[in-house]
């Protein structure tokens, strides 16, 4: 008879594991990314190829090399993260930008931290707020090149938020840029040029929905992200629609979805409790808002998740479960 | 432009004079006033923060050792009797003389010596796993072998050896501070004199189990046979619970007992030669013989006596 | 009619029953039996038979040891042939007492037959003095005396007796081949307890994924008609049947933390107990058998069994008369797959709380600990809304005041944490030793107090 096994209870384990929760959320990304592939064509596809790679191998060359600790190499995780991080760039970002990208994800934001669960910034934007801070010119000039359908003619420009943000500096009303460049507030299906992962609403929503049914995340921050800012726009359109851009166009640009479904629903750098998701949530909605009206930067979405990622210990510690006979 | 720049220079000038000023009230308002022996001690001290006096850290040590005046109750043992010494100079006090200790793991019960019946699978922690069942060998008492002692050393003197799954000493770098002993949850790492030239004996096994039990489980144990203690003409070996113990301060370092225990449960460290035993069994043969006759006589004499 | 669970946390884990129908069979004796002096919480029973005794099955051969402690009757009738220390399940020695089996004789005045009593006696400290008597003890898992815990310190009152029929574990069949087999039995038993109780109401509580248990109990309460006991129907959601919990889930109260669930005028026995107080009371026969279930995830299904047994008897008896340990077998469980204790030792003898023989394949191994991603499932699915994975960082730290003001000590030990783990993390493991070292820092202060 073989050497039997003894250990503490429970003997039993859950099907889930971190490699099976990181494959549904690439199973989630799957729709968004198909979406920019066929907009965007081989470029795109060289854009993911080169982050996805260059993320796996940078972790398992640091884990193993430079950390001596080989078991710190994740994996999955880091393919999420080079996904990611390719959703954030536009798909024209020449390969050597987006290994740069690599580099500050996993080698600065996650492996210096400690590794996989240690990181305080969100390996993904943090690389994506290097880059359009270190190359602004590639990093905003969206170039929408070939993709594998029609449909759309190759705009080249700022994104639409960009625009607006000029116009109203030059003292335009949002009217007469809309007006101006030709554009509506049709952009559920597809936008106008961006970031792959801002394409498709439609696409994105998709795999949100498959992470709620695999109870793989839970809806409290994308939700409470997505209303704070719808408020928080309805208010300022309502009071002044000249000036101040409509709930609707915000909620639908500049990378909102991708940043509130994806980003901002990381594990590791999102509050634990439901309450503190709110919070988070809010607080993040609130940031973005005041950017897009008040700042310099016409979008913001990775700015407040980064400085709200800094609140998550704190929140953390705000926020407990409810404790069984303590009330 | 120039205005600026001479602006910038006087109102930074100012501000650091106001906030240094600050600062030097607020350090004079809020100085503690302490005995300085207390920094004096703390500095002479190895500064490693152990806690194997018993202190909280190298300062608690000097706060309770000024504060009594004497060194009764303080004595650290990673300095050693030279550091103590010192310590003692700046309270002006005396120093009780000890001896240097090390830590000595009392079990032999090598993966080959002590075959596994089961196999462990939890956190590797030999605190998890004593609370959970006997072990993964047939033995109660041994080393569970997860390591508790190393993670606890403080020194980097504890490492684990893969081929006996044994903690092993190294005794440069051990100070005795006891750590070991207190994680060890089978309470087999004892703190023992390092001896003279760091020559010492030891009952490598703690099992209380009886004989029989023992030698099922494990063949380098201590079976309880006492044969070690009826040789000993020092007086220094004691057997309680199946279990044969040296003590220290009584043993004089004969190898007798290490010669005559039937499974090498006795070990001997640091000795220049390797244990001859026929030798030192040769030896006690004849000193036994030698006692008989010497009793042999005796009798005889008294039975003369008692017919004359 | 609205189905009854707890508040907080929990898990679903795959229900496994199958060896829910195999009806519970006697097994033979063996040549002999090792009765643990140690089988109950509280205090260890001290042996008040000697070597070279003859001893009748139901003779009572060890006295309780303390207040909490109780009686040990010997299972079968023969010869006292050791006592002494003998290794348990976990491989710890124990006091035994090893018997000699020799014909099966019961000691007089113990009721054998069996027609169901249903009058209950009038006096309530000669039902306490019984149940005491036969060494009744909670077979829910904890064996808690129960004569203790049917008497509520002065000031205390019971405002409802709840049975525990949720058997919440995977795998385990015993309660459920009871509830069905000795249905009246049980009925009687939680009357007679009610009645300790000062007629207090009383729930049956069975989980929905034992539909027959439900019916059985339901037609046996309108047959007998006892009045105020009642069945409700439990979600199927583990731990339902940890005491805290199912007061939570029938009486909307919580126990405080570090209290006892009289607290709350809550009495928790389980179905085997009630069983046991039956037979204690009605029949005067004292706490020697148990029925025990025989399954797995590896066993094949033919082989699975619902077993009376007597306690003392070796589990590598059972487990040989049932056909052996099956192929591919990778851990023994005694209890539940959730809470039980994995055997080290198959020669150790059976107790009264034995419940199981859990035959694990590959499916219950480790796996490698990766690093915690913060998903905080542990905490969603804790049921005393812990965050166990800041009790296992607390615990690292060695911060024992960090553990206490985080309720270290609340932890029930019940797994959700560690079984819903996506980085496998041993939290329990760590959890269990964290909670153990608070409990001592607050009883070192109680002592103080």
């Amino acid at each position: 008879m073989d050497k039997m096994i003894v250990s503490p209870s429970p003997h039993l384990h859950a099907k889930a594991s971190t490699a099976s929760i990181m494959r549904d959320v690439v199973i989630a990304l799957s729709p968004a990314i198909i979406v920019s592939i066929l907009f965007y064509g081989w470029s795109e596809i060289l854009v993911l190829a080169v982050s996805a790679v260059s993320c796996v191998a940078l972790e398992w060359l640091i884990a193993r090399y430079l950390m001596k600790r080989p078991e710190l190499f994740s994996g999955s995780s880091a393919l999420v993260t080079g996904l990611l991080l390719a959703m954030n760039l536009p798909a024209t970002t020449p390969w050597w930008i987006v290994i740069v990208g690599a580099i500050v994800a996993i080698g600065i934001a996650k492996m210096s931290f400690g590794g996989l669960g240690q990181n305080i910034f969100n390996p993904a934007i943090t690389a994506r707020v290097f880059l359009l801070i270190s190359f602004p010119v590639q990093m905003t000039n969206w170039t929408a090149p070939k993709g594998f359908i029609g449909g759309i003619d190759a705009v080249s420009g700022a994104t639409p938020l960009g625009i607006i943000k000029e116009g109203l500096k030059s003292g335009q009303t949002i009217p007469q840029v809309l007006a101006g460049n030709g554009m509506d507030v049709h952009m559920i299906l597809r936008d106008i040029g961006g970031s792959a992962g801002e394409i498709s609403a439609l696409a994105l929503l998709a795999g949100f929905i498959y992470l709620l049914v695999r109870k793989v995340v839970k809806p409290w921050i994308p939700l409470s992200i997505l209303v704070t800012i719808a408020v928080v726009a309805a208010i300022f359109n309502g009071i002044d629609p000249e000036h101040f851009t409509s709930p609707n166009f915000n909620l639908m640009t500049g990378g909102v979805l991708l940043g509130a479904l994806f980003m901002a629903t990381d594990y590791v750098t999102s509050p634990m409790s439901n309450w503190g998701g709110v919070v988070f949530g809010v607080g993040i909605g609130l940031i973005v808002m005041m950017i897009r009206y008040f700042g310099s930067y016409p979008e913001g979405m990775s700015f407040a998740i980064l400085i709200m990622n800094c609140f998550v210990p704190l929140i953390n510690r705000a926020f407990h479960q409810k404790k069984y006979g303590r009330a | 432009m120039t205005n600026t720049i001479i602006w910038t220079v006087v109102i930074l000038t100012v501000l650091g004079l106001v906030l240094s000023l600050v600062l030097f009230w607020v350090a004079r308002k809020f100085r503690v006033e302490e005995d300085p022996r207390i920094d004096d001690i703390e500095k002479t001290l190895p500064g490693a923060n152990c806690g194997g006096c018993g202190f909280a850290g190298c300062r608690a040590f000097a706060d309770a050792a000024v504060k009594a005046g004497n060194l009764d109750s303080n004595y650290c043992p990673v300095g050693g009797a030279e550091v103590m010494k010192k310590v003692a100079a700046i309270l002006g006090c005396e120093v009780a003389e000890s001896a240097p200790m090390v830590a000595v793991v009392r079990c032999a019960g090598s993966c080959q010596a002590r075959p596994k019946i089961n196999e462990y699978q939890g956190e590797r922690s030999c605190k998890v796993k004593a609370g959970l069942y006997g072990g993964d060998t047939g033995c109660l008492f041994g080393c569970l072998g997860c390591g508790d002692c190393v993670a606890a050393c403080a020194f980097g003197a504890l490492s684990m050896n893969g081929e006996t799954g044994l903690p092993e000493v190294d005794e440069s770098k051990c100070t005795a501070c006891g750590k070991c002993t207190a994680a060890c949850p089978k309470h087999i790492i004892e703190l023992r004199n390092k001896g003279p030239r760091g020559i010492r004996e030891f009952v490598s096994c703690v099992n209380k189990d009886k004989g029989p039990a023992v030698r099922k489980a494990c063949s380098a144990a201590c079976i309880g046979c006492g044969l070690c203690a009826k040789t000993c003409t020092h007086d220094a070996i004691t057997l309680a619970d199946n279990v044969a113990y040296i003590d220290f301060a009584k043993c004089k370092l004969c190898r007798e007992c290490e010669a005559v225990c039937p499974t090498g449960a006795i070990h001997g460290v640091g000795f220049p030669k390797p244990l001859d035993k026929e030798a030192v069994k040769q030896r006690i043969a004849e000193r036994k013989a030698k006692a008989a006759e010497a009793a042999k006589l005796e009798t005889a004499v008294k039975k003369e006596d008692n017919n004359g | 009619m609205a189905k009854l669970t707890f508040s907080i946390g929990g898990i679903h884990p795959a229900d496994s029953k199958r060896a829910r129908d195999c009806k519970i069979e006697t097994l033979p004796l063996p040549p002999k039996v090792y009765v643990s002096m140690f089988q109950h919480l509280g205090a260890m029973a001290k042996p008040v038979v000697a070597v070279g005794d003859h001893v009748k099955a139901g003779q009572m051969i060890a006295e309780p040891g303390g207040f909490i402690s109780a009686y040990i009757h010997s299972p079968v009738s023969g010869t006292v042939t050791a006592i002494g220390p003998r290794k348990d399940l976990a491989g710890f020695n124990q006091m035994h007492v090893e018997i000699q089996v020799e014909g099966d004789e019961w000691a007089e005045g113990i009721d054998l037959g069996p027609e169901l009593v249903t009058a209950i006696p009038e006096d309530r400290d000669f039902i306490l003095d019984r149940i005491k008597m036969n060494g009744v003890v909670g077979l829910g898992g904890a064996t808690f005396p129960t004569h203790v815990k049917l008497n509520p310190p002065p000031g205390k009152k019971a405002d409802c007796l709840i049975i525990n029929g949720a058997e919440c574990e995977p795998f385990l069949t015993s309660d459920f081949r009871i509830l069905l087999e000795r249905t009246d039995e049980i009925v009687v038993g939680a009357a007679i307890m009610q009645k300790v109780l000062g007629g207090c109401p009383c729930v049956i509580g069975i989980e929905e994924n034992k539909p027959e248990a439900l019916a059985a109990v339901r037609a046996s309460l309108q047959r007998l008609g006892y009045p105020g006991i009642r069945v409700e129907t439990l979600k199927k959601r583990y731990p339902q049947g940890g005491e805290k919990q199912l007061i939570d889930a029938v009486m909307h109260r919580q126990v405080r933390s570090g209290g006892l669930p009289i607290d709350v005028g809550a009495v928790v026995q389980n179905v085997a107990t009630s069983l046991a107080v039956y037979e204690a009371v009605q029949k005067n026969k004292p706490l020697v058998t148990n029925v025990l279930t025989v399954t797995g995830d590896v066993i094949d299904p033919a082989r699975q069994h619902n077993y009376l047994f007597r306690i003392g008897m070796p589990l590598s008896f059972i487990a040989e008369y049932a056909g052996g340990v099956p192929e591919g077998t990778k851990k023994i469980v005694s209890g539940g797959p959730m809470m039980g204790k994995a055997i080290a030792n198959m020669d150790a003898a059976t107790v009264k709380g034995s419940s199981s023989i859990l035959y694990l394949g590959a499916a219950t191994q480790r796996h490698a600990a990766t690093p915690c991603i913060s998903c905080g499932r542990c905490a969603d699915a804790c049921p005393m809304g812990l965050e166990p994975f800041l009790l296992k960082k607390l615990y690292a730290a060695s911060d024992v005041e960090g553990l206490e003001k985080n309720a270290a000590q609340d932890c029930i030990e019940c797994g959700c944490c560690q079984y819903s783990c996506p980085a496998y993390v041993p939290l329990l493991d760590n959890i269990r030793m964290a909670k153990a070292q608070v409990m001592a820092v607050i009883r070192a202060r109680n002592a103080k107090k």
